[in-house]
């Protein structure tokens, strides 16, 4: 099935959790990465609840400081 | 307003834009943008905002020039190394442009007064251009409870990221981020680097959303966050919605007071070991 992930398609084998997609992907820094499923910001806590479908658009949103000093 | 002859010339190249004109570069001239942190993004920030002409402009910071600050911070020189980085960046900005008035505020921002700060001069605009995350939901939070525009934004090394938040119209920082990651989980840009222009190319956007607010022209980051790999020379313009259980701007509210993540007197400590 395909998928959508940070504006590139991805082929995965099949449906994830969010959950188990951030470790098939690899995603950098999962622990503290903010998903975004379909225009929809996920809580933490449904990460394993939710499940990534075929034509989905997932987008990986990152932390980032920097700036001052 | 009456231009001077001097101000005709010095904004001519905006006055004779259609979506400036003269009432736009009136606009502009009383118009009153709070800058927090003088580095690496509010360095360059500052100092458009300043050549555009924009009547008051608020520093803030408590750290002094340090030479590693110069490969990045623009509005510092060589000459300025230990002087409180508000002061820096006042005299830079009253040698490119007399008709600003800078005020400066010696301060690390904290729950106590961030709010008093923002509304000192009733600032149009604030641009976050802090280094750290508990800064930067502290900056969010206020702005969402007392309603004010910002514009946030990070780098580090080849990589950046902004965004607008406009109260009532679109998601705010912590829609996105939801909480500070936990302290050194992230690396900052004294522990990872940042390539110099890196501020350059964030903070100018920053200045230019904080330009085309106070115009009132064009379409802010607001509802996106704007992601640049330098790398890749790669921007992208990532749809970002309102989250329904954002604690501080969505439906049930539970934040209603601002939160210190972190003492700045801790930090202070830790920057002179």
């Amino acid at each position: 099935m395909n998928i959508k992930v940070n504006g590139n398609d991805q082929k995965i084998d099949r449906e994830y959790t969010v959950k188990e997609l951030l470790d098939v992907l690899n995603v950098k820094m999962k622990e503290y990465v903010t998903v975004q499923l379909n225009d929809e910001i996920l809580s933490r806590d449904d990460f394993d609840k939710i499940i990534v479908k075929d034509g989905d658009t997932v987008e990986f949103l990152y932390y980032m400081g920097g700036g001052s000093r | 307003m009456n231009f001077s002859n001097e101000q005709l010339e010095r904004y001519s190249r905006h006055i004779i834009l259609k979506e400036v004109g003269a009432k736009g570069q009136e606009k502009i001239l009383n118009s009153k943008v709070l800058i927090v942190g003088t580095g690496g993004l509010g360095a360059p920030a500052a100092m458009y905002l300043a050549a555009a002409g924009v009547g008051t402009i608020g520093l803030v910071d408590y750290d002094k020039v340090d030479l590693s600050n110069l490969q990045r911070q623009i509005i510092h020189r060589t000459k300025d190394i230990g002087k409180d980085k508000v002061i820096s960046g006042k005299e830079t900005i009253n040698e490119m442009n007399p008709d600003v008035n800078v005020i400066t505020y010696h301060e690390w921002i904290s729950s106590k007064n961030i709010i008093d700060i923002i509304n000192d001069k009733d600032y149009d605009f604030i641009i976050d251009g802090t280094d750290n995350f508990p800064a930067k939901f502290l900056i969010n939070d206020a702005c969402v409870l007392i309603k004010k525009p910002f514009s946030h934004a990070g780098i580090i090394r080849f990589e950046g990221q902004t965004m607008t938040y406009v109260p009532g119209e679109g998601p705010c920082y912590r829609c996105v981020f939801q909480d500070p990651p936990p302290k050194d989980a992230v690396p900052t840009c004294r522990q990872a680097g940042v390539l110099g222009v890196m501020g350059g190319i964030i903070g100018t956007i920053q200045a230019t959303e904080a330009l085309k607010y106070i115009l009132g022209v064009g379409e802010l980051l607001t509802g996106y966050l704007l992601t640049f790999d330098a790398l890749k020379m790669e921007f992208r313009k990532i749809k970002i919605s309102k989250r329904k259980s954002c604690q501080v701007c969505g439906i049930h509210p539970s934040i209603k007071e601002l939160i210190d993540y972190m003492k700045p007197q801790c930090d202070l400590k830790e920057d002179h070991k």
